[in-house]
């Protein structure tokens, strides 16, 4: 029975003892811990937030690298594109410009070659008049007598005698 | 290999604690046995050669006016302690080894060895040894065995955490370090709980309390489980000590209680009218929660420390009563009991938490529900 019989001289003491150290806790250790403790939670908060905003910040920084990156990639490939498109039509060109000089050449040479062949044929020409008069000289000069003769001997000489 | 050195170093200590219980409790057992016949010359009217366990662990787990060391042969150890009794304005204070273990009176004052007054000061008439029936018991406030466990637990919790809360204050902003290090993760668990149960906002200034409640319990359910001086004394398991701690928690609750929590139990909501109306059934019901709340608080830990005492000493108590019957029968059964005492003292120590805990939780949680906004 006395088990459950709460004594009243240890319910004075407990109540006095227990109201004493919750007073004397509260006052020098539970105030300044969770202060402390309070104090620690919110300066590992702000180190991590700080952390995220620094790893956000470094991922920006990282994207904008990428993105340089990029960027010179294509102006080296716009570069590259733009020296093979100058290549090629400096090529090009110089094919037309020599395609041009060769057909200059070519005309050119041609032109001449017709003018020599007039020339040559003029010369022809004038030598076969020259022979023709030769002839024709030599012909007055020993058929005068024979009629017969002169006629058969310049049918003969026209017949021998042919431009070409 | 290493399995087998791990079951030796578990079974090492199981053996060198059984060899080590085992001689003083051949002694003691003899002792109790003369000690009691030399009682029985005292008084010869009174027949206890036996051993009797239930009155063993009966003393033990009671308050008591001295703090019983050991009994040996010829005579008891024990600490005497001051006795304060305040009868009709008059203040009494004298040691309790006057009494001579209940063997004498003194001032007028006895122990009551009998009756429904056992282990309680009397009056007695004139300087005899006889009860005064009329007389009214004295106002006891003597510093008994609980209350001086009281006093040492809490000047013990004191330093512990004074000391705790200047290594906060030296080592600012650092990483916690020793004593500190080992009492933070509680303090945040119990911080952790109260923030659950209570909210966010509010539960800051039931901090204190809550965190007294928690170490105050803890502490003195292990100090509890020590078997030797500054422990042994069943301070949690004192029905006046949870009583104590309920009823703080019970008029916190009553104070911080807001209209939301009075209507609901004036006039509980989402219940049909006819529970209130004409028979007010459903008021009175929670009008007894409010009740029973604390009460339950207070007969959970007083029966849960008082029972974990109990078993431990009915463990060693079989020694004892077998050894009455046959010594080597107390030897062996010795081995079978100190292996089931090491056993329960484990789980006594997972109690020891989880009561604290308990205690601890169920009062934040009724704080909680006192100041819960409408919802």
């Amino acid at each position: 029975m006395e088990l459950i019989t709460p004594g009243i001289g240890l319910i004075f003491w407990m109540t006095l003892s227990f109201l004493l150290l919750l007073f004397v806790l509260g006052k020098y250790a539970w105030k300044p811990v969770m202060k402390a403790l309070k104090k620690r939670e919110d300066n590992i908060e702000d180190a991590l937030r700080a952390a995220e905003r620094t790893r956000q910040e470094m991922k920006e920084l990282k994207s904008e690298h990428l993105q340089l990156l990029a960027e010179a990639r294509d102006e080296k490939d716009r570069m590259l594109r733009d020296a093979k498109a100058i290549k090629e039509s400096i090529i090009e060109k110089a094919r037309t410009e020599a395609n041009a000089e060769y057909n200059r050449i070519i005309e050119s040479a041609k032109e001449s070659i017709h003018y020599e062949k007039m020339a040559a044929i003029t010369d022809l020409k004038n030598q076969l008049a020259q022979l023709s008069i030769e002839i024709a000289e030599k012909v007055l000069t020993e058929e005068l007598s024979r009629t017969e003769k002169q006629k058969h001997l310049i049918n003969k000489l026209i017949d021998e005698v042919d431009i070409n | 290999m290493l399995l087998q050195k791990k079951r030796l170093f578990i079974a090492l200590p199981l053996i060198l604690l059984s060899v080590l219980f085992l001689s003083p409790s051949s002694v003691l057992a003899a002792g109790e046995k003369e000690e009691h016949s030399g009682e029985a010359s005292h008084s010869p009217g009174q027949e206890e050669e036996k051993f009797n366990a239930g009155i063993m662990i009966i003393d033990h787990i009671v308050d008591a006016h001295e703090w019983h060391i050991l009994s040996t042969r010829t005579r008891h150890v024990s600490i005497p302690l001051p006795v304060i009794l305040v009868e009709q304005g008059k203040v009494h204070t004298f040691m309790s080894s006057r009494f001579h273990h209940g063997h004498a009176s003194y001032k007028g004052f006895k122990l009551e060895t009998e009756g429904k007054n056992e282990g309680k000061i009397v009056r007695v008439i004139g300087d005899s040894m006889e009860t005064d029936q009329n007389a009214p018991l004295p106002l006891d406030l003597s510093i008994t065995k609980n209350v001086l466990a009281l006093f040492i637990s809490c000047i013990l919790i004191c330093i512990i955490f004074i000391s705790v809360a200047r290594s906060y204050r030296k080592r600012e902003g650092h990483a916690p370090k020793g004593l500190q290090s080992i009492l933070e993760p509680v303090i945040l668990f119990v911080r952790d709980m109260a923030r659950s149960s209570i909210g966010d906002h509010k539960y800051e200034r039931f901090m204190p309390y809550l965190l007294t409640l928690f170490f105050f319990i803890f502490f003195n359910n292990l100090i509890g489980l020590v078997p030797f001086f500054p422990g042994g004394a069943n301070l949690t398991g004192n029905i006046a000590v949870t009583m104590v701690m309920a009823l703080i928690t019970f008029i916190i609750t009553t104070f911080v209680g807001n209209r939301n929590y009075w209507k609901h139990i004036y006039n509980t909501p989402g219940v049909p009218w006819w529970l209130k109306f004409p028979l007010p059934l459903m008021p009175l019901v929670e009008l007894m929660g409010v009740f029973t709340k604390p009460f339950i608080l207070m007969i959970r830990l007083f029966a849960n420390i008082t029972a974990g005492h109990i078993i431990m000493l009915g463990f060693i108590s079989l020694i004892f009563i077998f050894g009455n019957i046959n010594i080597v029968l107390g030897y062996s059964v010795s081995v079978v009991s100190i292996l089931f005492a090491v056993f329960m003292g484990l789980l006594e120590l997972l109690v020891a938490f989880i009561q604290a805990y308990v205690f601890t939780l169920l009062s934040s949680l009724y704080f909680g529900m006192a100041m819960e906004e409408h919802h």
